[in-house]
């Protein structure tokens, strides 16, 4: 048991995986057949395997896919009923010391860099709670010296009795770091490996802690470990083969929860956006992107789905009711964003609408707006 | 010319079971080399899914016609009958097996408590008998049900000690999951108890323990008959082990073959995602199929124009 997906992953080799995955989309009728089989199974709320996953995100697949987000919502009314939870991120910094190709806060991009002191912070926290959020994630770049541990734990202090859950996606830190942040009131982690692919891993990611692949794979077993209730993974959709990265991703889930079995997973796979000196994006289809999300419910039907502000009104109005089980509104993703502060944001948002606008979405698709899911004592 | 025929006949019935044999195990490797899961306990790889044990059989000779004609590759033995002022290997049970084939796995049945399966586990080891170690904790000698805390207790000393320790346990998920946490090497609960050949008794929560298992979940007692080592295997079971239901029945031989026959054709409806459907199911995919392709409720949006 003291094995780290570092290790667990080498029986699954990035290139082999794709390689696999390639030829269930050369066997096309052959595919078809297991598909069928698998959904059959689905149906009968049987348990899916890994290797039949992989045919569920293959192109074959995607003749079948209104079947599957069927399937999909089935499955997700019945382990989360109709509820939504609503949660919104809180830019505590975009100073960053590492340089990734596709990000805007990337060291050397010469943009407008903030960090909020901690009275700023909670003058931003304190907005999103007068609208209503009590699950809020803080953010930062990856600066040990701008933004150290010590301050991420020192605005989750003086957040934490107005929040019933804070989340962190930072930098990775070793395990006494995240036991500490614990004590401060952190309950939740979100970190994403943004691809498996080793090779286009090391092309995108120049300098900084991020050069260090496996430290940053290993970042969710170190959750784990110090035994935060919530951890969040994901693939940045767009940076290599995305089929694989969707099966890897999938991978990690299974492997993290039935490893630290008392954590709940959840999963986003951002598409990748324009950000600053980034223009030239890749796209995952639509249907290609459903696919992936409504295909992960049917193998992992206990994991949190979460649908990023990076998406289309229009489309979170349609995705949201398949499979989703949590999502941001109302997201700012500049430091300062809220109280009106100038500071250049990491991405692109596309869903601009307010909270009430989202609440009354959801409310029109018979779903239901949760703000509240925990308490922070349950740390 | 009586004597003659007698002779005859023999050669080809031992003959014969040569053939079975050779036979079976072409089938379990053919169908391990398919399998995307093969079964690998503490770094040693089985090809055989079916364990078997070593208690209640009438003779040694009709224990050994079943190990043999089963090709199991995991036999478990009782430490206490096993004869401690003799060299392991002139026990009668243990040298009628080709241990370059079979994994031994000493068992602590007889066990009340954590400390006397610890102290029957070390013996074993002492003896030469290995650092595998079936850990059983049966407080109540009537139904031998196993004690969970107990169990967890000696599982966290004997990994600490460089055990392999294979637990069996009440098909209870948490148990389960923490034993794994403690460094078990697989997790064996029960179908039903120990040697009522009522078989899986315990589906619902087996199923749970499948799905939430990090190391082979092997389902132990209780499996009378073959098909309920099908059935083990359909739901996704990684092996089972079998003793009472072999060991009682009149041909020994021919009750394991059968045994590993059902092992091979479960895992064979598993890895193919064969449901029994009783007609319904397949039906429904069309159903659901059809009127998916005629109205697409959920992804037809993304047919639409985008506004």
């Amino acid at each position: 048991m003291t094995t780290q997906f570092s290790d667990y992953i080498k029986q699954f080799p990035f290139d082999e995986v794709k390689s696999k995955i390639q030829s269930l989309n050369q066997n096309e009728k052959y595919t078809r057949i297991k598909i069928e089989q698998i959904l059959n199974k689905a149906l009968k709320e049987e348990h899916i395997q890994w290797y039949e996953f992989l045919y569920l995100i293959s192109d074959p697949a995607l003749e079948y896919l209104e079947v599957i987000a069927q399937i999909a919502q089935k499955i997700t009314r019945k382990r989360f009923g109709n509820a939504i939870l609503i949660y919104a991120p809180l830019y505590l910094s975009n100073e960053c010391k590492s340089i990734c190709t596709y990000c805007g806060f990337r060291y050397n991009n010469l943009i407008k860099r903030r960090t909020l002191t901690i009275d700023e912070a909670y003058e931003e926290a304190m907005i999103l709670h007068k609208q209503g959020i009590r699950h809020i994630l803080l953010l930062t770049g990856e600066d040990y010296r701008n933004t150290p541990v010590n301050y991420i734990g020192e605005v989750a202090e003086r957040l934490k009795y107005h929040f019933s859950s804070i989340g962190i996606e930072v930098y990775p830190l070793k395990t006494e770091e995240y036991e500490f942040l614990r004590t401060k009131g952190i309950d939740s982690l979100t970190i994403y490996q943004e691809t498996y692919d080793p090779i286009r891993y090391k092309e995108v990611h120049l300098q900084g802690v991020k050069k260090r692949m496996e430290f940053r794979l290993n970042c969710p077993d170190r959750g784990g470990t110090a035994s935060l209730r919530r951890i969040g993974i994901g693939a940045l959709m767009g940076l290599s083969h995305p089929e694989t990265d969707v099966a890897m991703v999938g991978l990690h889930a299974n492997y993290l929860s039935k490893k630290y079995w008392k954590t709940h997973i959840t999963i986003s796979l951002p598409r990748l956006r324009p950000a600053e000196n980034f223009e030239d994006v890749p796209m995952v289809s639509n249907k290609k992107y459903v696919l992936f999300l409504a295909a992960l419910r049917i193998f992992l039907p206990d994991v949190g789905l979460i649908l990023s502000t990076r998406e289309s009104p229009y489309f979170r109005d349609h995705v949201i009711p398949i499979c989703i089980t949590q999502i941001s509104a109302g997201s700012k993703t500049e430091p300062g964003g809220y109280s009106g502060k100038k500071a250049t944001e990491q991405f692109h948002i596309e869903d601009h609408r307010s909270i009430p606008e989202i609440v009354e979405m959801l409310k029109s698709k018979n779903l239901d707006p949760v703000f509240t899911d925990w308490v922070y004592v349950m740390k | 010319m009586l004597f003659f025929y007698f002779f005859v006949n023999m050669t080809l019935i031992s003959h014969h079971k040569d053939v079975i044999k050779q036979n079976l195990i072409s089938l379990i490797e053919e169908q391990q080399k398919r399998d995307p899961n093969p079964l690998r306990i503490a770094g040693r790889t089985f090809k055989s899914r079916l364990f078997v044990g070593t208690g209640k059989f009438s003779s040694i000779e009709s224990m050994k016609e079943a190990i043999e004609m089963s090709c199991t590759e995991m036999v478990t033995v009782a430490l206490r009958r096993i004869d401690l002022s003799k060299n392991i290997n002139e026990e009668d049970i243990i040298s009628v097996m080709d241990l370059n084939k079979i994994q031994l796995l000493p068992n602590t049945s007889g066990a009340r408590d954590a400390e006397e399966a610890i102290r029957i586990a070390r013996i074993a080891r002492e003896m030469g008998a290995g650092n595998w170690i079936k850990l059983e904790v049966t407080p109540d000698p009537y139904y031998l049900l196993p004690d969970g805390k107990e169990t967890l207790k000696a599982t966290e000393v004997l990994v600490k000690e460089g055990f392999v320790v294979l637990p069996y346990i009440q098909a209870d998920p948490v148990l389960a999951k923490q034993l794994q946490e403690a460094g078990a090497a697989t997790v064996m609960p029960l179908g039903s108890p120990i040697g009522s050949n009522q078989g899986i008794r315990t589906k619902e929560s087996i199923k749970i323990i499948i799905e939430q298992a990090f190391v082979p979940v092997v389902i132990d007692a209780g499996l009378g008959l073959p098909s309920h080592v099908s059935e083990a295997f359909e739901i996704g079971a990684d092996a089972v082990l079998v003793n009472t239901a072999i060991a009682i029945s009149q041909h020994t031989g021919y009750s394991a073959y059968s045994f590993a026959l059902a092992a091979i054709a479960g895992r064979e409806a598993f890895l193919n995602g064969i449901i029994a459907s009783q007609g319904t199911i397949e039906n429904k995919l069309t159903d659901t199929w059809k009127k998916a392709e005629a109205s697409s409720p959920l992804t037809g949006f993304l047919d639409e124009e985008r506004r």
